[in-house]
């Protein structure tokens, strides 16, 4: 990924009356990059999507993107911004491909039939296009959004929860559309989710933020790699092994144990020898489960602000 | 401008309520004029009766022109109600149903959105009322046919010749454009502080209501604020069926609605800059 930076925030502030959504975040992201932007409900995602596009003006602080103060030069940079804030909401009385059209005129471009029709056969609705957008379910309008945020061949790509509503095979579709988006057409991606596989899934950075200040910032795989996996071990003999366990210094891995289960905290190049012990033992190990991290990561670092 | 005009315009006749104003016109012009048919002559007997005594009137006295004057007294106090269903939703129907998201993370100044939707607010009122002229005056020349007429200013009656009638209609219903602008400016305004457009199309409602007891009533404590209220000049039509006609008074009355017009759209830009959008 390059050096470039498209959006660069440092010390964003929002209030509204009594509500501090975003605290004094600082977050960059740069070229290229997919950049996941996790946080539970209410931690202010939304707020500084809104802020990034100028939806709601900053209390204080300053944001950049591509270089440029999104106060001084907002139209030109949001020539280059596509983006989907919460669920996406159109004019229901007209036919999706007219909603298209009319965003397109309003942002200028000159916006070709042929390119609204590629769109929506991006997001597969080109047979829907004549079709008014209220007779769309919510995951049609999900994609429309898309194609919307697409429409004017944008550098950054801004994706609040696009996911949301959309059943499996839609939320694989997005996802892999994101990954087209990335790698084949050099996209800029934020992506703001709160379903975190999904960001492990496509992004390459991310942050966590919690009650609109940011908890964490960095690369996805160090960011998760730096933590210890969970790691259940199902065995048939118990009570031997715990007491083979207590005879070692494995015991201070032991996280708990339930039923026949054990359940260690690890670094993963830990959990074959670990295996191995139980097998030298003569204690069968039916199952050998690790839990992926960034769910309790992410549990963790929340949790641990709300305290 | 013009395209975010055009696209403003298109987005106000997508919806349905944009022709319940017209097709309120149609009713009311219609019903008014039936029973102008049925009832108008013996009105008019009521009305001339004591010129009667002394003048011997002839011609077609109960006319088209006659009843587009009477249909303009009535129905401009109306006509507002119509406007403020569209103007009200301008800006709240994006609110409503969420397509300000949209709409300002467009490469467009907040401004250009705002005027735009306002023009087209303008240009509708417009339509609304040219239609009501249009309609009211055509049905009514051709059900009544043409002839002078005979106007009550002040308990004075005064007759205009049928060939001095047309340009003081077609002055009038200007002006009561300029007076529906004023109303749809304050719909507007009302438009940008919520995001129902219930809101303000009851809120203007409530104001010109109440403006317009305050202004019908004759209470020397209310004679004062009188000349501050708006509503006090949107009646500004009738002057053009004055003989002579008191130029300085509909310039008066102009100015003082086109100030009105320009401090609620002034301070609807203002607000509307500064907005967070939240829906």
């Amino acid at each position: 990924m390059s050096d470039e930076k498209i959006i660069e925030i440092q010390n964003l502030n929002k209030q509204f009356k009594e509500i501090k959504a975003v605290d004094n975040l600082s977050l960059n992201v740069y070229k290229g990059d997919v950049f996941g932007f996790l946080g539970p409900n209410g931690a202010g995602k939304s707020t500084t999507i809104r802020l990034l596009l100028s939806l709601v003006k900053p209390t204080d602080g300053i944001i950049k993107l591509f270089g440029n103060s999104l106060r001084e030069k907002r139209i030109e940079i949001l020539k280059k911004i596509g983006a989907i804030v919460e669920k996406p909401d159109f004019y229901g009385y007209m036919t999706a491909y007219k909603n298209l059209e009319i965003l397109g005129k309003i942002s200028g471009s000159n916006i070709s039939k042929v390119r609204i029709m590629e769109m929506l056969e991006l997001v597969g609705l080109n047979k829907r296009y004549n079709s008014k957008v209220k007779t769309f379910s919510h995951g049609m309008k999900q994609r429309l959004g898309l194609a919307q945020a697409l429409l004017h061949d944008p550098e950054l790509i801004i994706l609040d929860e696009p996911t949301t509503g959309l059943d499996p095979q839609g939320m694989k579709e997005i996802r892999d559309l994101i990954l087209y988006l990335s790698k084949e057409k050099k996209k800029t991606i934020f992506l703001s989710s709160h379903i975190l596989y999904e960001v492990e899934l496509v992004a390459n950075r991310m942050v966590i933020i919690n009650k609109g200040h940011t908890k964490v910032e960095g690369n996805v795989s160090d960011l998760l790699n730096s933590n210890k996996l969970k790691v259940t071990f199902e065995v048939n003999e118990i009570e031997l092994a715990k007491s083979i366990i207590n005879e070692t210094t494995w015991l201070q891995k032991l996280d708990s144990s339930v039923g026949n289960k054990m359940i260690f905290l690890l670094d993963s190049d830990e959990i074959p020898f670990l295996n191995k012990l139980f097998v030298e033992n003569n204690i069968l190990v039916s199952s050998v489960i690790p839990t992926r991290s960034l769910e309790e990561y992410f549990l963790n670092i929340t949790e641990t602000d709300s305290k | 401008m013009i395209g975010l005009v055009k696209i403003e315009l298109y987005k106000i006749f997508r919806k349905w309520r944009s022709y319940i104003g017209f097709l309120a016109i149609v009713v009311l012009v219609t019903i008014i004029q039936v029973a102008m048919h049925i009832e108008g002559q013996r009105s008019i007997n009521f009305m001339t009766h004591n010129l009667q005594q002394s003048f011997l009137l002839v011609g077609n006295l109960l006319n088209g022109y006659l009843v587009s004057h009477l249909i303009l007294n009535s129905l401009v106090i109306h006509i507002p109600f119509l406007i403020t269903l569209v103007a009200g939703d301008l800006l709240a129907g994006e609110a409503t149903s969420g397509t300000y998201r949209m709409l300002i993370t467009r490469p467009v100044s907040r401004f250009n959105i705002v005027t735009s939707k306002f023009i087209a607010g303008i240009i509708y009122t417009c339509m609304i009322i040219l239609f009501l002229a249009v309609f009211s005056l055509g049905l009514g020349l051709s059900f009544f046919g043409s002839g002078d007429l005979l106007v009550v200013q002040n308990g004075t009656i005064i007759v205009f010749s049928k060939s001095d009638i047309l340009w003081r209609f077609l002055l009038a219903y200007s002006f009561s454009s300029l007076a529906m602008i004023v109303v749809a400016s304050l719909a507007f305004l009302f438009s940008s502080l919520v995001e129902n457009a219930i809101g303000p199309i009851i809120s203007t409602m409530t104001i010109i209501i109440i403006f317009m007891i305050i202004s019908g009533l004759d209470i020397s404590i209310f004679s004062d604020i009188k000349p501050y209220l708006f509503t006090n000049y949107m009646n500004g039509w009738r002057l053009f069926f004055d003989d002579p006609i008191n130029v300085r008074e509909i310039i008066k009355d102009s100015l003082v609605l086109l100030v009105h017009i320009f401090v609620f759209f002034g301070s609807t830009a203002i607000i509307f800059q500064k907005k967070d959008i939240l829906s």
